[in-house]
């Protein structure tokens, strides 16, 4: 009885997990500029990974791959919200704007100065890392 | 349902190829070479190839795109879209490609036991495994024991990789003297990446030990533990900067340890050699044949790990001095024939600020 | 424990399809061949590098398909298992990936020198820079010393 209810509810999680991997996925390619689909690629990062990995725990018993689990959460708790953020700050190195509001209020309308010179990127966030 | 995995996976993975050879920005091609490398480790894992995988996820998608992204760095982003010859090769590509399906027909069933390839020497070592070698995981025993002298010339090839970026891309000023750097040591101020890095780099090295000593039972093993090592080191030096990490292992140290894995290697073969077995039997370091196995297979081991991790920090440090010695921006050296998009772009820009 | 057998009697069906029995071989030429196309065609050398990747790629995962039995597990000898995957192309291909980094490490050193000393890593600039040097250093006679 315990059995298939630890079952069903690791099925459950799993399958909220797969579905917000889906939405955030979905997020990162249609949303209009960059800093709103960094927020799709965290929720994917973070809530999605600690869905299908607590639904994958509860399936795994009393045994080392519950442990290595926990672990493996452990470790993305950490780098996700970190990834985030370090993609916030080389955006916010290359002066990259929120994109104007138009009078046609059009999230995709050209007036967004989202295309900051890309062949400067590269140099100048692995050379400088960091300049403030 | 395995089935839809292997369909599912080997799909994405021709998506991923076919947008890696369209796209035009290489910055984003070297992104997609990475998920390319974790696809396919994915894959691996539904064949039952868990050393390969692990493998093929440390330098597929860890050491891979960095050595490109650093690459990119110093040579520019862009690619210059350059078709003249894409029917030449189409015309080359296609025939060769349907002359390859054709051959495949002759091929067994995927998956069947009564392979060829499943036939000869495989169950062998299957069966004889345990009682000779005496240690759970098969990779590591055909890997390290029947298969030991191929696995020697493995650490030797990464030796010789390691030697030659270290002459292609060395200076005698940059790199031992870094008191004339022209450039600052560029290193993170923020807070965030210098407590997480600080946090992670402790596990991360825990990681690898444990992946070293563990691949005799699971999955793991020399180069993985190397590999991982090597990113510890690799992550404290893009967060603190490359004199810090220099501080910790020096250039000399690296170059050192590189090398003293191969000899640790070689040393366990002459030593086999001298006690008047062949060369790399390891029976002949202890009384008790399987121990002598597992004595070898742990020393051999820790020398292919020593070496690989020495080598990727090599090829870090080197790739990384290069950023440090150019001047902002691609070459815009006056002799140099044409400029790409880029370095126009780049130098317009800079003169537009300066 | 028992000694484990690595083949048994295949429980497919009747009908083979081909389908299922050679995608994953059609797969791989498809990825060998786009690998190829990509260092041909392109000019960049770090995309051609990186098509090189792709067909290597596509050559592990050839050889771990051929190692696959149905139904086998990882080649990790356990109490209750009695079907593995034949460990000998896992041997290979490991090998193959380190060795295949460290070439892609050298290329990537050597694309770094190109640029240095070319100014620029597309391969039509790159000819047409040695094209004027030829040019502009006429050949000497045969024994004469530069």
């Amino acid at each position: 009885m315990i059995d298939s209810l630890l079952s069903g509810i690791s099925g459950l999680l799993l399958g909220l997990g797969c579905f917000f991997m889906l939405t955030g996925a979905i997020g990162v390619l249609r949303f209009p500029d960059f800093y709103t689909r960094m927020h799709a690629a965290g929720v994917t990062d973070t809530l999605a990974t600690f869905l299908i990995i607590t639904g994958l725990m509860l399936t795994a018993g009393w045994s080392l791959a519950l442990f290595k689990l926990g672990l493996i959460l452990l470790f993305i708790f950490f780098t996700s919200p970190t990834a985030s953020h370090a993609l916030a700050r080389s955006a916010q190195h290359c002066e990259l704007k929120l994109p104007e509001q138009s009078s046609a209020s059009d999230p995709r309308s050209p007036t967004s100065t989202e295309s900051p010179p890309p062949p400067a990127m590269p140099t100048e966030t692995i050379t400088t890392l960091e300049r403030d | 349902m395995e089935l839809l995995l292997d369909i599912a996976l080997l799909a994405l993975l021709l998506i991923t190829a076919i947008s890696i050879a369209g796209i035009k920005d290489l910055l984003a091609a070297a992104m997609l070479a990475g998920i390319y490398g974790l696809l396919s480790a994915g894959f691996f894992m539904t064949m039952g190839a868990v050393d390969v995988a692990f493998t093929e996820a440390a330098v597929g998608a860890g050491i891979s795109p960095l050595l490109i992204v650093l690459t990119l760095a110093l040579c520019g982003r862009q690619q210059r879209g350059d078709r003249q010859r894409a029917m030449l090769a189409l015309f080359l590509v296609l025939p060769v490609g349907a002359l390859l399906i054709v051959a495949t027909h002759d091929m067994p069933a995927f998956g069947a036991a009564d392979a060829p390839a499943q036939m000869h020497v495989a169950p062998h070592y299957i069966q004889q495994s345990m009682a000779e070698i005496g240690i759970p995981n098969i990779v590591t025993s055909v890997l390290a024991s029947y298969r030991g002298y191929d696995t020697f010339g493995e650490v030797v090839v990464i030796f010789t990789a390691g030697l030659g970026v270290l002459s292609l891309l060395m200076r005698s000023q940059g790199i031992d003297e870094p008191t004339v750097e022209p450039a600052p040591n560029a290193q993170s101020r923020d807070i965030v990446l210098r407590v997480i890095a600080k946090v992670l780099i402790a596990p991360i090295m825990l990681y690898a030990l444990y992946v070293q000593f563990h691949g005799e039972y699971g999955p793991g093993g020399g180069f993985q533990a190397g590999v991982i090592f090597a990113v510890g080191f690799i992550l404290y030096g893009l967060v603190f900067g490359l004199d810090a990490v220099r501080r910790v292992a020096s250039h000399g140290l690296v170059q050192f340890l590189s090398a003293v894995g191969v000899l640790i290697y070689g040393s366990v073969g002459l030593l086999s050699l001298a006690s008047g077995k062949s060369f790399l039997d390891y029976s002949a370091l202890a009384s008790n044949p399987v121990s002598g196995q597992h004595i070898g297979i742990i020393a051999i081991e820790l020398g292919v790990g020593i070496t690989v991790a020495a080598v990727m920090i090599m090829i870090f440090y080197l790739f990384a001095a290069q950023l440090r010695l150019q001047p902002r921006g691609p070459s815009l050296t006056p002799d140099h024939q044409g400029t790409d998009a880029g370095t126009a772009h780049l130098a317009s820009q800079q003169q537009g600020a300066g | 424990m028992p000694a484990p057998r690595i083949w048994r009697h295949s429980n497919r069906g009747p009908v083979n399809v081909l389908l299922a029995s050679h995608y994953n071989y059609w797969i791989v030429i498809a990825l060998m061949m786009i690998g190829l196309y990509m260092v041909i065609a392109q000019g960049n050398l770090v995309k051609k590098i990186i098509g090189l990747n792709i067909f290597q790629t596509s050559v592990f995962i050839f050889y771990i398909s051929v190692g696959k039995v149905d139904g086998a597990g990882a080649p990790i000898l356990s109490a209750g298992e009695t079907l593995y995957s034949n460990p000998l192309p896992h041997v290979l291909i490991l090998t193959a990936i380190v060795v295949g980094i460290a070439t892609t490490a050298l290329a990537l050193a050597l694309t770094i020198r190109i640029k240095r000393a070319y100014g620029s890593i597309e391969e039509r600039d790159i000819q047409a820079a040695e094209d004027k040097q030829d040019r502009a250093t006429p050949p000497l006679p045969v024994g004469q010393e530069q």
